[in-house]
């Protein structure tokens, strides 16, 4: 490529050191342009132009094409900034926690988000959710330099995040910090960054326990110990699948009927079996990490308590579908998660479970972690493709599907961290007998995030057939013995459920029947001291936030749809609220009809129902 | 013409419905060629022959039976049995929309006539999202003598990123910068052109359906109000420069050439020019 | 793709391997390459029993230029040498394009010889997507020849000094033409110099800037009895002309045809008046015959253009109708439902061959005329930007963005030697003249190589400097190699107090 770098933009001694550790002596290719972004602006806080000429010029990426990437992503600061910054979480279940608070106690310390003060040496930023919901509110602290710091401070109070602004430039790295191995008793109250597996509460509760098949090691296990890994069963379902085959793992997936946990409910064994069968090579393996739906953190609690489960279930799917390298596609708001599951990838190769010759049955596999770097829309599963390529992360249309021409364009599995945890106990059990727990049409347990106005919030496994009101029993019920207003199921992209449907059965066909679907497992829980427009307005923005831009419908349809839900909460507008109303369906129906993806296709569903279901903005309930 | 040429592989044909009508078509054909054989009419705004089809901006979707949503027919290629509807309520409540909302934040008064006549076709009236509907309105962008850039004209079809990049000129000197409706055309840190990659070859001009991008020639004509169309003629040449033969069509008012263009069915570069063919023409204007 | 170019330009840049030889070495390299495919046993051996002669000498020509040999010669390491060779044999379709860094040298035509005898050796011609493919730098140079404005030849690519073809012309025209091939450029400057030739017609042309060694050219041409010049510009040429015609451009102020690279004839059109006084070349023509006695008629362009077709077999199918419904045509047409001929030599691939076989021409490596001495150290090589076109007397009318002006380019390792920095002002001095020129640093140049173009003459003559060793065959001047030396003009204190300045930072 004849490349024209910017002219006499050079970068900094310390950035060119950075993006060089970053990339050691990797090929130019542009695959490699988020982990060296993610350098560059981890050392100075920003991507200035002499670092991206430098990554331009190391991977043979055009200048222009790199700055329509890292623009792209929100973490990423396109102008120079302060090293320190706190991303505080605004989105919806921190709102709930006193979220605005927050930001204002924030704009009187530092100055309005965005805009420093002069001479400040930090700056704070609004942020959608950030995947800890359930401790809220929360904020994601970064602090750039040679020991870059990436926090997320829970039950944040403003002492809480200009300590960390302030102090933690000298704290190690923490991504290279070893996960703790000190934990909290049950029950015991947390504060600040605790041990997340209080965010299973049911896991502390010992008659609770048998019944757990996803959490049963959640505090239970050493995260850090591949030695206690197996000491509580890990390897054994890996032993068993290089025993029956990659053909007798695809038929017990099969046979378990398990469907994907993402939000699109695929058979699992479709999809693997389409991978394993196809004639094009090499194939890609995937889990998606990048749980980035409002109110959804199960997987963050997974990744954290029990990273060699997750090892371990790639393993399987990788062999069972032929592929030699997984990727881990991870969102940057979850540095723990993150820096545990690189620990334990670390360990499992070190002992022979990851690599050229795994369990020393020629079997090989590996894994390489990609950290997002703040776009809910690379979650979709085509948008995180060109994530991991280096590319915008812009939907792609489908077909060809991921299993036909997925990453770099080659047969790709790609399955959420849930789905994949039930691998282990498919292939440990059988698949007959997974499938005969839950439904007929909802084979397993699910896990619910269970947030906003309950006594007990966290991650809950369920048997599927448990019911709405039931899950939010066992979360505590609502807070302060307050009335129930109303439940997001599926977080922003799912739908409002009244407190008449309680007795919704937590199935994909027991939603569907509804008029709702599971989506990710939220089920965010408003008492009747919330103001639901606010929280609608929310919703309208997050969409707006996120959408990637690509298609007419969704770039300019979420702007519209947010005005239309501004006018309504400042009481002003067009015509009445049931006209508004009417163009809103209008602006949906082309949203979900002609939208490239999952995004546009459901940005209106909670707004719709927020109005038509609850008589948010006094717009008719119909 | 001779033996020796490749002979391209026999194409098996796929049968389909749309609208009613059974359509036999080769196999790898798109929804939009199919729709086009049979004379059935279809708007695009992003879509263009020369260019990979990117089905961004979704006025060509179309209702194929047995998918949940609607389908851009620039892109997706035909199947045996598949039963499309261009014309049904869904598709038509689509295409409106879209078009209200593109010409609800984009300035449209210079895209092709097509486009009017499309909108008039959906009944779309872009005014019912109101007086303050964000527009993407920023000023032109001047900063060379070639041509200008007004963004607040782009709809973001990607067909001028195609242009400058792998389908045509590999300069990549532009690309999607941004997400969302902040998204926008840009180089590297939005410098100006003339710090960039840019080799104004204007295949990108060539490219632009809204007028987005335009000779400086003309952007100060239309701005002195000189420019007249009623007093244009377009002629088609070839390029004086170079051996590689370039059809030029040649837009004259009053004896001047104000603008340059090459026609896309031409096979000899498919509408593409370089710096000089597109824009070396004043001397023979220096009377 | 394979790029072979002593500078890494922007095709080299995209290439898969770039080979940086010296100036001047391309025969080294083709032969070596030719040695190497014949070792390997990778001929095409049918095509060549079938359709060449003389490969046996070929054979034994290039036998010197081992992979060794060539590396000392062309810089070119031998085991890239050695994967080229090997890729283009084993290609399924290989082609070579080249255009003036192959002709413009005192052995042109042995170049172009080079280059046809590896082609012929593997069999990479006359099939479709394999060729040999010289890139045109103007738009007409192909048409020009066609046309018959070459020494040599009538329309069509037909022979001066075959009786045959001559006959055909005295027919009809109903006059006897000279047996014998005239001059080429070069030879009428030589038939100055000797007094031979004391009256010049100039058409489209500006010599004067042009040509290498501009001093001797200017002197030539102002040494004439009578020189007419007949341009669109009143360029230095006309300017020292006893008669200036003024003329129409072709391409928008005139009808007629073109011919491209590819042989594709087609339609040029009259899209604007031309400034008064300025008339069509046609016109012009017809109105010196008549005021030289001839009762000739001002025919329209495409009355000229049939009259072409009935004396030419390569246009015949070529009617105006048809090129402009079929967007052009590649000769040859010979007829009026011949589709035109997108490639040329497939006879060659007919069992048995009809026609004359291709030869094998074997040829020596003769390195560039001007030698690098201790005097004259550097390689100066010249060339065309993207945004200029020759002596910018048309591209000097627009406002290119990337236009800089006249550089005298240099690599950043002679740039640190000569102790001299961007944009500094340089003395260049060749055996033939000296320039003065900014530098400019390019590290796509290698040590030892320099590059100028000749785009602005009124800012640097760089003419002044290029050698007219000419080729005998083509009469194309050396124009790629010149010897040159680099001087500082003066010591730049302003530079030197900047530079300890950021020193003591």
């Amino acid at each position: 490529m004849d490349l024209h770098l910017i002219p006499s933009a050079v970068p900094s001694s310390e950035e060119r050191a950075a993006i060089d550790a970053a990339l050691g002596t990797c090929a130019a290719d542009r695959q490699w342009l988020l982990p060296a972004l993610h350098a560059a602006q981890e050392r100075a806080g920003w991507i200035s132009e002499g670092a991206l000429n430098y990554i331009c010029e190391r991977l043979s990426v055009p200048p222009a094409d790199a700055y329509g990437v890292a623009s792209f992503y929100a973490l990423f600061a396109m102008a120079k900034r302060p090293r320190a910054v706190a991303h505080v979480c605004d989105d919806i279940a921190c709102r709930v926690n006193g979220a605005e608070a927050l930001c204002g106690a924030l704009e009187a310390r530092l100055g309005k988000p965005g805009e420093p003060l002069p001479g400040a040496s930090a700056t704070w930023l609004r942020s959608p959710c950030q995947g800890h919901c359930e401790r809220g509110p929360v904020a994601l602290v970064q602090i750039a330099g040679p020991n870059p710091v990436n926090t997320t401070v829970t039950a944040a109070t403003i002492e809480s995040i200009l300590g960390s602004l302030a102090g933690s430039t000298f704290e190690p790295r923490a991504t290279s910090q070893p996960p703790s191995r000190v934990r909290a008793t049950a029950g015991q109250a947390n504060n600040g960054e605790g041990d997340s597996w209080i965010a299973a509460p049911q896991t502390t509760v010992p008659e609770w326990r048998p019944g757990l098949r996803l959490l049963r090691r959640v505090g239970v296990v050493d995260p850090a110990s591949l030695d206690d890994y197996r000491a509580h069963g890990g390897y054994a379902a890996l032993r068993r699948a290089l025993d029956v085959g990659p053909e007798g793992v695809l038929r017990e997936i099969t046979e378990s009927r398990l469907l994907g946990r993402g939000g699109a409910a695929f058979p699992t064994g479709r999809k693997w079996e389409a991978v394993a069968h196809a004639a094009v090579r090499p194939h890609y393996l995937i889990c998606n990490a990048d749980e980035s739906e409002p109110g959804t953190f199960k997987d963050r609690v997974l990744m954290e308590e029990d990273p060699f489960a997750l090892i371990e279930a790639m393993t399987i799917a990788g062999y069972a579908t032929g592929c030699e390298t997984g990727y881990v596609y991870i969102r940057a708001e979850y540095p723990r998660a993150t820096s545990r599951l690189a620990h334990a990838i670390e360990r499992a190769r070190l002992r022979g479970l990851l690599g050229d010759d795994v369990m020393g049955a020629g079997v090989r596999f590996d894994i390489q972690i990609r950290r997002g770097a703040g776009a809910y829309i690379c979650g979709e599963e085509t948008a995180l493709f060109n994530s991991i390529e280096g590319k915008r992360g812009e939907p792609r249309n489908k077909p060809p599907f991921p299993v036909q021409a997925g990453l770099f364009g080659k047969p790709t599995v790609i399955n959420s961290v849930e789905t994949l945890a039930n691998v282990l106990d498919i292939v440990s059990q059988g698949g007959p007998a997974f499938s005969r727990i839950g439904t007929a049409a909802s084979s397993g347990t699910k896990l619910f995030c269970v947030s906003g106005c309950v006594e007990r919030p966290g991650v809950y496994e369920v048997n599927f057939g448990a019911l709405l009101g039931d899950l939010i029993e066992f979360a505590g019920g609502v807070r302060g013995g307050r009335r129930l207003q109303a439940v997001l199921l599926g977080g922003a992209a799912g739908v409002f459920v009244t407190p008449d449907e309680l007795g919704m059965p937590l199935t994909f066909e027991g939603t569907r029947a509804q008029g709702a679907a599971l989506g990710s497992g939220v089920v965010m829980v408003f008492d009747d001291s919330i103001d639901l427009g606010d929280i609608v307005h929310r919703i309208a923005a997050f969409f707006r936030e996120e959408s990637c831009g690509q298609c007419v419908p969704c770039r300019v349809g979420t702007i519209r749809q947010e005005e239309l839900v501004h006018r309504l909460r400042a009481g002003a507008p067009m015509g009445s609220a049931a006209a508004e109303l009417a163009l809103l369906d209008d602006l949906a129906g082309a949203m979900r009809d002609a939208s490239i993806c999952g995004l546009g296709q459901t940005a209106s569903g909670a707004i719709q129902t927020a109005m038509r279901k609850l008589g948010v903005f006094g717009a008719t309930k119909s | 013409m001779t033996g020796a040429a490749i002979p391209a592989p026999p194409s098996r044909e796929v049968e389909l419905t749309i609208d009613g009508r059974q359509v036999r078509v080769p196999e790898g054909t798109t929804l939009l060629q199919a729709c086009r054989s049979v004379g059935i009419d279809t708007p695009t705004l992003c879509y263009l022959e020369t260019l990979t089809p990117v089905n961004v901006c979704r006025v060509c979707v179309v209702e194929v039976e047995g998918s949940r949503a609607l389908v851009p027919a620039c892109s997706r290629p035909v199947e045996p049995k598949m039963v499309v509807h261009t014309d049904s309520e869904r598709v038509r409540h689509s295409r409106r929309v879209v078009f209200e909302l593109l010409a609800s934040s984009v300035d449209l008064s210079l895209a092709p006539a097509r486009v009017r006549e499309d909108m008039a076709r959906y009944g779309a009236s872009p005014e019912r999202f109101g007086p303050r509907a964000a527009r993407v309105a920023q000023p032109v962008k001047v900063d060379n003598e070639l041509y200008v850039r007004d963004y607040s004209r782009c709809i973001l079809c990607y067909k001028c990123v195609e242009a400058c990049g792998a389908d045509a000129q590999n300069t990549f000197a532009i690309a999607v910068s941004g997400r969302g409706f902040g998204a926008t055309i840009a180089t590297e840190f939005d410098h100006p052109l003339p710090d960039s990659a840019c080799v104004y070859c204007g295949n990108c001009i060539g490219v632009c359906p809204t007028g987005a991008l335009m000779f400086k020639s003309e952007h100060d004509m239309r701005a002195a109000g000189t420019w007249d169309e009623s007093r244009q003629t377009v002629t088609e040449t070839i390029c004086g420069y170079c051996g590689v033969g370039c059809t030029l069509q040649l837009r004259v008012q009053d004896n001047s050439i104000v603008r340059v263009t090459s026609p896309l069915d031409h096979d000899v570069t498919s509408g593409h020019l370089c710096i000089k063919g597109r824009f070396g023409f004043q001397f023979v204007q220096n009377r | 793709m394979y790029a072979i170019d002593p500078r890494r330009t922007s095709s080299a840049a995209w290439a898969d391997v770039w080979l940086g030889l010296d100036v001047g070495s391309d025969i080294a390299l083709a032969n070596a390459i030719g040695r190497e495919i014949i070792h390997a046993g990778l001929t095409n051996r049918a095509f060549i029993e079938r359709a060449t002669t003389g490969f046996e000498a070929y054979r034994e020509s290039v036998e010197p230029y081992t992979l060794e040999h060539a590396e000392t010669i062309t810089g070119v390491s031998a085991s890239v040498i050695q994967e080229l060779a090997h890729a283009y044999a084993r290609a399924d379709r290989a082609q070579v394009c080249w255009t003036l860094g192959i002709t413009e040298h005192h052995n042109a035509v042995d170049n172009v010889f080079a280059i046809i005898n590896l082609a012929l050796l593997t069999g990479h011609v006359g099939r479709f997507g394999s060729g040999l493919v010289p890139l045109r730098g103007q738009n007409n140079v192909q048409g020009g020849g066609d046309m018959g404005a070459i020494p040599n030849k009538f329309v069509g690519g037909q022979d001066v000094e075959n009786p045959e073809h001559r006959a055909r012309f005295e027919r009809a025209y109903g006059v006897t033409l000279p047996p014998k091939r005239g001059w080429h450029l070069s030879e009428m400057f030589e038939a100055m110099e000797r007094g031979d030739l004391r009256t010049l017609y100039i058409i489209g042309e500006n010599p004067i800037q042009s040509e290498a060694d501009a001093h001797r050219a200017r002197k030539l041409l102002t040494g004439l009895d009578h020189l007419i010049v007949q341009d669109i510009f009143l360029t230095r040429t006309a300017e020292i002309a006893d008669v200036v015609l003024p003329a129409a451009a072709s391409w928008c102020e005139s009808e007629g045809t073109v011919t491209s690279s590819e042989r594709r004839v087609q339609r040029v059109r009259k899209a604007l008046d031309p400034p008064g006084g300025a008339r069509d070349d046609i016109d012009i023509l017809c109105e010196l015959a008549r005021r030289l006695g001839h009762p000739w008629e001002t025919p329209t362009a495409e009355a000229v253009w049939n009259e072409l077709r009935a004396l030419s077999p390569w246009h015949r199918g070529m009617s105006y109708e048809r090129l402009e419904q079929l967007g052009g045509l590649q000769w040859p047409c010979p007829h009026d439902t011949h589709p035109g001929s997108p490639l040329l030599h497939d006879r060659l691939w007919e069992d048995p061959v009809e026609g004359p076989s291709a030869p094998f021409m074997p040829v020596v490596f003769d390195p560039p005329v001007d030698r690098l001495t201790e005097e004259f150290p550097l390689r100066l090589t010249t060339g065309r930007r993207l945004d200029s076109f020759n002596t910018g007397v048309q591209t000097g009318g627009y406002a290119s963005p990337m236009r800089r002006g006249e550089t005298l380019d240099v690599s950043p390792e002679d740039a640190r030697r000569l102790g001299v920095v961007e944009g500094e002002i340089v003395r260049v001095v060749s055996r033939r003249g000296a320039v003065e020129a900014p530098i400019h640093v390019d590290p796509g140049l290698r040590a030892g190589l320099t590059f100028m173009t000749f785009h602005f003459p009124e800012q640097v003559e760089t003419n002044l400097l290029t050698i007219d060793a000419v080729d005998p065959k083509s009469g194309t001047a050396e124009f790629k190699a010149s010897a040159i030396r680099v001087e500082k003009v003066c010591v730049q204190p302003a530079l030197s107090a900047a530079g300890s300045a950021v020193e003591a930072v």
